[in-house]
């Protein structure tokens, strides 16, 4: 005689699913979600020289590249908290910026052709973060530089702030923002990362 | 306050229950269709859910809808098909972790029981849950559940199940 309890594994075994089932449905999910606006932000990371890089993206643009040291689950819940839940891993939306960036990496490209969502930075420090494109490849500028260009030269420390809470570090270049002593000062990706950046920026 | 985890996280969470509980109560051939249109319902409507209500009644109970939906309609246009020969050789080898009698017999169970047979051993959900998201009482959700383990267990050679 079966016993209940044999028979209920049993049952769970014959509607058993695996990983690729799920992850085959998730895909579809996320593109029927896309095609019903639903998809408010979709994500995905990608290996660079400077470690793993969380890419995010709202239908107006890039809204968030995260360095691993930020913690690619924090920097999720923290978008889903910010700008709405509906959020998942879904490549598509962020092809073009991943080409970028591996073409920046390569050293092929020096200035990023891509949409942004400027959403999370507001007041001085968006006026900060918008001057910085001005500082061109390859070129450094200090803070003091900065503050005159986004337009309040006594701001020295405001744009240090602005740097260390930029949601689009890489894209938006504050790695080319240093002290005036000519010390490469501090980066939210490290100070490793910083000097990547620079280095290879230069060496192109 | 309670924050709301990402939908990618209640993806990775929960899909997994909700496609079982589908193949159990759709059957195999329509699961994919019941779990996608389930979550893509959830999806819409997840920003206006309560931060502390419980997900994964809340997902059993949209799947519970799309699958009444899919049942309809295929109770309208098919006729019962035949088990295919091969499903027998398939369970005469005793393939590891898949009993296709056992899903088989499944879906010959009326949809009340197969549904409460899902929502309480496939989900883990008490009989009070069930039978909210079923319509009527826990004590008829119960008895569906025990009527359907009672059937199961008729059409089933005991050889047939695997420890």
């Amino acid at each position: 005689m079966i016993t209940e309890h044999d028979l209920t594994n049993s049952l769970v075994r014959s509607v058993a699913t695996n990983a690729d089932d799920i992850s085959r449905l998730h895909d579809r999910l996320a593109a029927a979600a896309e095609a019903d606006g639903l998809l408010e932000v979709a994500y995905r990371t990608i290996d660079t020289p400077v470690g793993s890089l969380l890419l995010a993206a709202t239908e107006l643009g890039l809204v968030r590249v995260a360095y691993a040291n930020e913690d690619h689950e924090v920097v999720l819940q923290a978008l889903a908290d910010q700008i709405s839940p509906r959020i998942l891993h879904s490549a598509q939306r962020l092809d073009e910026t991943a080409r970028e960036l591996d073409e920046y990496f390569a050293r092929r490209r020096h200035s990023f052709d891509i949409a942004l969502d400027w959403r999370l930075s507001k007041g001085f420090r968006s006026d900060v973060l918008h001057a910085l494109p001005g500082i061109g490849y390859g070129h450094t500028a200090s803070y003091g530089t900065v503050a005159q260009l986004a337009g309040n030269p006594k701001a020295v420390r405001a744009v240090g702030s602005a740097c260390a809470t930029n949601p689009l570090p890489v894209i938006v270049p504050c790695h080319r923002v240093v002290r005036s002593d000519g010390a490469m000062g501090g980066y939210l990706g490290g100070v490793e990362a910083k000097r990547l950046l620079l280095d290879l920026e230069a060496a192109a | 306050m309670a924050r709301k985890p990402t939908f990618e996280v209640l993806v990775g969470t929960h899909g997994d229950t909700v496609l079982r509980v589908c193949r159990a109560v759709v059957g195999h051939a329509d699961a994919d269709d019941a779990w996608s249109e389930t979550f893509l319902s959830a999806m819409r409507a997840y920003p206006h859910l309560q931060a502390d209500a419980n997900i994964e009644a809340w997902l059993v109970t949209i799947a519970h809808r799309k699958a009444v939906d899919i049942i309809r309609k295929t109770a309208r246009v098919a006729t019962p098909m035949a088990v295919p020969p091969d499903i027998n050789v398939v369970a005469d080898q005793g393939e590891v972790g898949h009993n296709p009698d056992l899903a088989d017999a499944l879906q010959r169970l009326p949809p009340k029981q197969r549904q409460a047979v899902a929502y309480h051993y496939l989900a883990g959900l008490p009989y009070t849950e069930v039978a909210a998201i079923m319509g009527g009482n826990p004590a008829a959700a119960r008895r569906a559940a025990a009527d359907a383990i009672a059937s199961l267990r008729r059409s089933i050679p005991s050889n047939a199940i695997k420890k």
